[in-house]
């Protein structure tokens, strides 16, 4: 992501450049580009740096909201109380395994979608597209209480239509135990993003040159070989994307869960317990270093996949 | 005198300051007590109010971001009493003026006085008084030949609905309602969920593991394996207990009077049968050991003014028509909430309403309040933490965990 706010590297500078290194016209070219760039960039920092630097700063404090005056330093005293506490360890796996579990069926599911999406009739293109796309236009806290109220043993539908299946009953309580509450928040989830990944996946379909399908087709290549060998590696970076985007978001997860469980049955993401350190305990200290937490666990997750994988953001916007 | 100097500041339209009531959600009667309010206040002030979010934590963190923020447009504010020690240690409420305080609380609840004191100094005004009775369904009773004219205790209760298959409804889920009701198992059995108050986290001294906090575990745990709460036990609250209740195998329930007005006007929604009001009875809160009266949860709403608006002496003032016996009268015929001063208990309009008044009002006597510290939120969430959900309590090691916990918590040496 970098890239997309950084000026023009060494790399664009004429080799022959007289004098300093550097033309006339391509130190003009930067400072326009700083002009141009410089007000977005001003104002980011502005929005994003300072609330930033604001919580690494008092997450080095004892500072209780409705107790200001007995503010104390506490140094890294907070992280040692959050690492060492098995709530933590516990949010942080809970937010793991819905990562791990939602974008692993999402981009399944949205890989389909988007060849249904590519390869339907011209005719009814936009409809499904437009079908397809709804579920990502719903607010998440709009979908989050749809599901829950229909997974719900009072309000629900659910447990009558599942009824034929062994374990389920009209009583069934889905939001009573961990195992359960996590499958109904995932299954949330993934209705909910799968349209966004499938929406980037198609971006990725739309790339691959149609010349080497046909080369491999004169091959004599099945439509499996055609998918695995032809398909895929030239949508990589598009899959690499979608993947590190949705598990960036994936990863911050708090909506579905503050509406259908509140945390309840160890179902507590780390976002919860940040929210929950902060707004509602307004020890904003300990919040202030929890956050900071997810906020590293963010960047090491952008930083595996593009150093890792070499996703390269500039090439799925088909820049190069 | 006074509004004209202010007015002068206060740079209202006309002239007239405007108050600002932030209001927990309920059928639009604290709007109309502010309507009231303003016309008999004749053009000192004009109320108005300001909804706030619709359970109480989320109130609570709504009014402390900007209180913390020193919001000036808080000049009265509904309080649920659990949170106003902690809204008075930080300094968060205007001193209440004595001779305000002396009106206020003649003729007042004690439960209700001791909701809005906090270091022995008055620091709310009282407005409603809430109480949880134990509800049930007169057909149900007659069946097992149980006497409710006499107290019952919870085992009775269990074993009653056993016999008939009907179920007991109780507050199950992983929220304050949880609190409510350990609270009032460890009053019902004589302790306290806080055995030592202190203003100092680190001196604060738990009760859960008394006599009294291990028997209340029991019970709790009796309930949730009984087998008679109905599916859900774990995410029942109280409106899905209402709801229970109205359903065909209802038995007993504790739970607010709200219930009563809430049949009622299902019945008239044409939702409920007409048969099912008739067939509910009510009586004090179960007991824990039998004759031992039972402590029955209070609840409620107390009326606090802002510390940083800029009429607090309009604002006092605008507390006393709020809370005077008529509007107290007009809120609980209208919206079901019981008043905090006993006069309005003899309402001759009340008692037609309210079949169960001096039931309420023999409650509110007997209640007792949750845990007065400035560290509540911490204490209830250790408690719903470690009280969640109530079919995996052990007597023998929840209190220990839940009184390790919140002491560590308290010291901030873990999270919560």
């Amino acid at each position: 992501m970098t890239q997309t706010t950084l000026p023009p590297t060494e790399k664009t500078a004429p080799v022959s450049a007289p004098g300093r290194g550097i033309s006339d016209r391509s130190r003009a070219e930067r400072k326009l580009g700083w002009m141009l760039a410089g007000p977005a960039f001003f104002v980011m920092l502005l929005v994003t740096a300072y609330p930033i630097v604001q919580a690494v700063y008092y997450s080095l404090f004892n500072y209780r909201l409705t107790d200001p005056e007995n503010r104390s330093f506490r140094g890294l005293g907070n992280y040692a109380v959050i690492l060492s506490d098995p709530v933590w360890w516990t949010s942080l796996w809970v937010t793991v395994l819905i990562t791990v579990v939602t974008v692993a069926v999402e981009l399944v599911l949205g890989f389909a979608l988007a060849m249904v999406m590519a390869k339907a009739l011209s005719s009814i293109r936009p409809i499904v597209r437009a079908a397809i796309l709804i579920p990502y236009a719903v607010i998440t806290v709009v979908s989050a209480f749809a599901w829950k109220f229909a997974f719900d043993v009072d309000t629900g539908f659910v447990n009558s239509w599942l009824a034929w299946l062994p374990g389920i009953g009209a009583d069934t309580d889905w939001f009573g135990d961990r195992g359960t509450s996590l499958l109904v928040i995932c299954i949330t989830e993934i209705w909910k993003t799968t349209p966004f990944i499938s929406l980037l996946l198609l971006a990725g379909l739309a790339q691959v040159p149609e010349v080497l399908q046909e080369a491999a087709k004169v091959d004599g290549a099945t439509w499996w070989q055609r998918m695995r060998r032809v398909t895929i590696p030239n949508m990589k970076a598009a899959i690499m994307v979608a993947v590190l985007f949705r598990t960036l978001d994936a990863f911050r997860i708090f909506d579905s869960i503050f509406i259908m469980t509140a945390g309840a049955n160890g179902t507590e993401s780390v976002s919860f317990l940040a929210y929950r350190q902060t707004i509602s305990r307004v020890e904003i200290g300990l919040g202030s270093a929890v956050s900071v937490l997810l906020f590293l666990a963010v960047v090491l997750i952008a930083f595996i996949f593009i150093k890792g994988f070499k996703v390269d953001l500039a090439q799925a916007r088909g820049e190069r | 005198m006074l509004s004209s100097g202010l007015a002068a500041c206060g740079g209202d339209s006309g002239g007239v300051p405007t108050l600002t009531w932030y209001i927990n959600p309920d059928s639009g009667g604290q709007a109309e007590i502010a309507a009231r309010c303003t016309e008999a206040a004749e053009g000192r002030y004009t109320l108005v109010t300001a909804v706030l979010p619709r359970d109480s934590p989320s109130q609570r963190e709504q009014l402390v971001r900007r209180l913390a923020a020193e919001d000036s447009s808080i000049d009265l504010m509904s309080l649920d009493p659990p949170y106003i020690p902690e809204f008075a240690q930080a300094g968060f409420l205007a001193p209440v003026p004595q001779e305000v305080g002396d009106r206020v609380t003649e003729g007042v609840v004690q439960s209700a006085i001791d909701g809005s004191t906090w270091d022995d100094e008055l620091v709310a005004i009282p407005f409603w008084a809430n109480t949880q009775l134990l509800w049930y369904r007169k057909s149900v009773v007659e069946q097992a030949g149980l006497d409710m004219s006499q107290p019952v205790t919870w085992e009775q209760l269990l074993q009653v609905a056993e016999q008939t298959g009907t179920t007991v409804s109780a507050q199950g889920t992983r929220s304050e309602s949880l609190t409510v009701w350990l609270n009032a198992l460890i009053e019902s059995a004589g302790g306290s969920i806080i055995a030592e108050n202190s203003t100092d986290p680190d001196q604060i001294q738990l009760g859960l593991t008394s006599d009294a906090g291990i028997r209340a575990a029991e019970v709790m745990r009796q309930v949730a394996d009984s087998g008679v709460t109905g599916p859900a036990f774990s995410t029942a609250n109280e409106d899905s207990n209402a709801t229970q209740f109205e359903g065909p195998e209802a038995g007993f329930m504790v739970n607010w009077p709200f219930v009563w007005g809430r049949a009622l006007s299902a019945v008239e929604g044409g939702t409920l049968d007409a048969s099912v009001p008739d067939d509910i009875g009510w009586a004090l809160y179960p007991q824990v050991d039998a004759g031992e009266p039972s402590a029955p949860p209070y609840g409620g709403i107390n009326i606090g003014v802002g510390a940083y608006s800029q009429h607090p002496d309009l604002a006092y003032e605008a507390t006393e028509c709020i809370t005077s016996d008529e509007n107290q009268a007009y809120y609980m015929v209208s919206n079901g909430n019981p008043a905090a001063s006993t006069a309005v208990y003899d309402d001759p309009e009340v008692v037609e309403v309210f079949p169960m008044a001096p039931v309420i009002a023999e409650s509110l006597e007997q209640a007792a309040p949750r845990p007065q510290t400035p560290y509540y939120s911490e204490v209830s969430g250790g408690v719903q933490r470690e009280y969640h959900a109530p079919s995996t309590v052990d007597p023998e090691s929840t209190p220990q965990r839940a009184e390790d916990l919140i002491s560590a918590v308290l010291r901030g040496d873990q999270l919560l």
